[in-house]
């Protein structure tokens, strides 16, 4: 008999510190609201550490029940928790990620006069994507999933003075919803046609089916389905448009929301539903594809941006494909790795930048820099662990997790491996292309005002030469840096995969055979990867450091087609021409001047008037004369003799 | 012997010469004498119907329709005096304060 | 052609003859006379009808009492005659037909579908003392409230009719 963890604790704790900082906190001190904000999110994961600890005596999956919910004829549905290695992985991840930037935001946002605003919003995030981690069915994971989806909204339009703030949070959220149509269509298919949302249930009643190898069937249509969402949620073709806008909100946001936890909520939900995609190989190949072409068609936009976070947002994009396309393959766990390792790193590069940012004063445009290694030097060295780990150089996390992916897609089909392979080569490329443009060379910026302060100040307009970060910031750069470097090491001999087995198993799709013939190509394909990376960073070291005037040529020389890659291929304006406008069109001329004021509006003023008129007819039998009186007198008695003749006749 | 339709046809004649004197007329005492016309043609039909069906009632009837009548002409005649105190005219197209 | 008959007819051409006249004349006191006329007419319609003491009744009250009044207040009021208008020209042109159209309608439905059945002359007597059987006895309560209703005309008639000028002086 398991024993009771409280899991519901975990998401609860930080409900409270959100709601105590939201009502609370316009009044009190910032001390008051650091305070309450890092206790509850530490609160958690330390409550997270313990559920941990005491693992591995758990008989699993471990279900805990709170209170019922929906009971409706067949269907229930329950607040409910489920615990087994997928959502401890999951709930390690957010938690811990989710407690150093709360420490590093603490530096970050600390001259806003907003501040309690942004740790009760931070706060209100975790809550629900630990909901979303720790739910035992999918309705629950809906209410996370919907949730992180505001907390989103909210934290990208924190400076929601700014219009473009405030637009991309719209965009952010809507975009979202798109995807989450599809999700609930998915969801309906599955209490239709299997009377429950709970997970054992629902997968249950799934696993003795077979797989639709014939053709489109249900579970095929409910994998589409639910990968739309998931294409709305982790930002892939073609409803990423929302994230590089998101980069608006404050870096600490960028790291957790759209690098670390939301974002891969996306896989996680793919990988949960595993037992779906198992049975439906159309919708397998499907974010195959996805997942591929997303990875390699954000990876070359990255290519060309200047401004460090759009860099790492589609850099972000690029490596969310790598996950969906290691779900795609069947290697599901590979993918959970990735979204492990890709957490640590993803994380330590937004907020090394958000770190770089603020030691220039503001400037996020990377032409502007450069040099900066002498100034932070400690922000230089763990952005330049994190750009070792992102390229896949060996033994930093990356390439453990990285080089899973390849190898497992390289048993499905080559042309999978060498999209990827030609995608690390471009990721290498951009990184480094970021790492050596913000840190070496001459300093580019221009020189802020001096200040007469002595202390650090963190406001946004500088202090003369670029500083270095304070220690709230600088302390949880260094953890994720160490985490950058070994995390991967629990890869070493399918560790990680052994780990998560009892959830994964083995698929109907089987994995390829031959486990001694296959370990030789399995080390040359590593060693291939490798050298594609080492390649891409030499190929930026070469451009960006020693002949630092090559770009530009390249760049005047491919023209059209460059100026198409920094516009982002003109997506946006694709979708605002086909999407957007013809949508806000409608809805002015049909909706609003169509409907609205021509049917409901004059409907209501119509049979105002109609009563007016009615009356000022009738207004005229009132007219003062006796004899007018008494002519309608003479005609009504008439009538109603007529009509008692007409009774009596009858 | 006379049917019982003749007397309706008589009340009924009387009755409608009251009511389009009721409607035609402008001096409001003719007004009145037509009302007074169109209570016999009601008391003819009346006392017609009781020596039809042996029912002295009818009869009885027509002493109150009597009665009501002479109170109401003698009510309407003193609202008569006292409107022409104020409006000098027996018209009844100009007692029309009321008109809009 | 039986006696009764004759009679009817005769009574009953003085009654038209004075409804139509009080609808002809223009001068409201012609109109009061005729009206005279038409219920002493009625009075003999009754009593070809058997009903003496309605007879007596209409001719004491509505011809002795009421027409009196009538008379009294148009030449108190000194009534003229009236002038024509557009107003009276419309109603004589849309009233008489319809009304009479209406009557005559009326008049032949009730000739068409009544039986042969006729009243003798005599057959029903109201003696008084039968009616004051019935007034006395079973519409006691509709007595006693008419007795009401004529004290309240009366009371009515003499504020409404009193001069002003008891009223008038409090306003100075």
């Amino acid at each position: 008999m398991n024993p009771m963890l409280n899991l519901w604790l975990i998401p609860i704790l930080p409900l409270a510190g959100a709601a105590i900082n939201g009502f609370l906190g316009k009044k009190s001190s910032r001390a008051a609201v650091t305070i309450v904000a890092l206790f509850f999110s530490g609160a958690a994961f330390a409550w997270a550490l313990w559920v941990a600890m005491r693992f591995s005596s758990l008989a699993l999956p471990y279900h805990e029940y709170l209170v019922h919910w929906i009971r409706s004829g067949t269907f229930s549905v329950d607040f409910a928790f489920y615990l087994d290695q997928l959502s401890l992985v999951m709930l390690l991840v957010v938690t811990g990620v989710g407690f150093l930037i709360h420490i590093y935001s603490v530096g970050y946002i600390w001259e806003d006069p907003s501040y309690y605003r942004f740790f009760s919003y931070l706060n209100l995030f975790m809550f629900f994507m630990l909901t979303l981690v720790l739910a035992s069915n999918y309705l629950m994971m809906f209410i996370g999933w919907e949730g992180v989806g505001l907390a989103s909204y909210l934290l990208i339009g924190f400076w929601f003075t700014k219009d473009s703030a405030a637009s991309a949070g719209k965009k952010a959220f809507i975009v979202n919803r798109i995807g989450d149509f599809g999700f609930l269509i998915a969801l309906f298919l599955l209490i239709k046609h299997f009377g429950s949302l709970n997970f054992d249930q629902v997968f249950q009643s799934i696993t003795p089916l077979g797989a639709e190898t014939a053709g489109a069937g249900l579970l095929t249509t409910i994998g589409i389905l639910l990968m739309v969402g998931a294409c709305g949620k982790s930002a892939q073709i073609p409803l990423y448009v929302w994230l590089p806008d998101a980069m608006e909100g404050p870096t600490p946001v960028s790291a957790l929301i759209h690098a670390a936890t939301m974002v891969t909520a996306g896989v996680y939900m793919v990988s949960r539903s595993h037992v779906i995609f198992e049975r439906a190989p159309i919708a397998l190949t499907v974010v195959a594809i996805i997942g591929t072409l997303t990875a390699f068609f954000a990876a070359t936009i990255g290519i060309a941006q200047t401004d460090i976070k759009k860099v790492l947002a589609y850099s972000t994009v690029s490596q969310l494909g790598y996950m969906f396309m290691a779900c795609g393959v069947g290697a599901f766990s590979a993918g959970i790795f990735h979204l492990m390792t890709h957490a640590f790193f993803k994380g330590l590069l937004f907020l090394a930048a958000g770190s770089v940012i603020h030691s220039v004063g503001g400037e996020q445009d990377m032409r502007k820099m450069g040099g900066l290694r002498s100034y932070i030097p400690w922000t230089f060295l763990t952005m330049g662990i994190a750009t070792l780990a992102i390229s896949g150089i060996p033994p930093l996390a990356g390439f453990w997790s990285k080089d899973e992916i390849l190898w497992k897609a390289y048993q499905v089909s080559w042309i999978y491996w060498l999209i990827g392979l030609i995608t690390a080569f471009i990721t290498s490329f951009y990184m480094f292309r970021l790492l050596f443009m913000t840190f070496f060379g001459d300093y580019r910026g221009a020189q802020v005002d001096e200040h007469g302060h002595g202390s650090h100040g963190h406001d946004e307009h500088g202090h003369g030469e670029p500083h270095e970060s304070p220690m709230v910031m600088l302390a949880p750069l260094m953890i994720l840096a160490l985490l950058s470097l070994v995390g991967g090491l629990v890869g070493i001999g399918n560790g990680f995969e052994h780990f998560l087995a009892p959830v994964f198993g083995s698929g109907v799709t089987a994995e390829a055979a031959g486990e001694t013939a296959s370990r030789l190509v399995e080390y040359a394909l590593m060693g291939v990867s490798v050298f594609v990376a080492v390649l891409g960073a030499l190929l930026a070291y070469w451009l960006y450091c020693v002949r630092p005037e090559l770009p530009q040529k390249i760049a005047d020389s491919l023209d059209g087609f460059y100026e198409a890659v920094v516009h982002k291929y003109y997506i946006d304006e694709l979708y605002a021409a086909i999407f957007v406008r013809p949508l806000i069109n409608g809805s002015t001329r049909i909706l609003w001047q169509g409907v609205d004021r021509k049917i409901i509006d004059a409907a209501v003023n119509d049979a105002g008037d109609g009563a007016r008129h009615v009356s000022d007819e009738v207004r005229h039998m009132q007219s003062g004369n006796i004899r007018s009186y008494a002519g309608w007198v003479a005609a009504g008695s008439a009538v109603v003799i007529a009509f008692m003749i007409w009774m009596g006749v009858r | 012997m006379v049917p019982l339709s003749y007397y309706l046809v008589l009340s009924g004649f009387l009755f409608a010469c009251g009511v389009i004197g009721f409607l035609i007329k402008r001096n409001i005492i003719t007004i009145f004498m037509s009302i007074e016309l169109m209570l016999n043609g009601v008391n003819l039909s009346f006392v017609a119907f009781a020596a039809h069906w042996h029912a002295l009632a009818g009869q009885v009837f027509v002493f109150f329709v009597m009665v009501v009548a002479a109170a109401e002409a003698t009510v309407g005649l003193a609202i008569i005096i006292a409107v022409y105190r104020t409006r000098e005219t027996l018209n009844v197209d100009q007692v029309n304060l009321l008109k809009l | 052609m039986s006696f009764h008959l004759i009679l009817f007819l005769a009574f009953g051409a003085v009654c038209v003859g004075g409804a139509v006249n009080l609808l002809a004349q223009r001068h409201p006191i012609n109109s009061a006379l005729s009206l005279i006329a038409v219920m002493a007419a009625l009075a003999g319609e009754y009593l070809l009808l058997g009903a003496e003491f309605v007879a007596a009744v209409q001719v004491i009250v509505y011809a002795g009492a009421v027409m009196v009044l009538f008379v009294f207040v148009i030449m108190l009021l000194n009534a003229g005659e009236e002038e024509e208008s557009k107003g009276s020209r419309i109603a004589l042109l849309l009233g008489v037909p319809g009304v009479l159209s209406g009557g005559v309608l009326t008049a032949w439905v009730m000739v068409r579908h009544s039986g042969t059945e006729a009243v003798a002359i005599g057959a029903l007597t109201g003696h008084p003392t039968d009616i004051a059987q019935l007034l006395f006895h079973d519409f006691l309560l509709p007595f006693e409230v008419t007795s009401v209703l004529i004290l309240i005309a009366i009371m009515g008639a003499v504020v409404l009719a009193s001069k002003p000028e008891a009223t008038a002086r409090k306003v100075d």
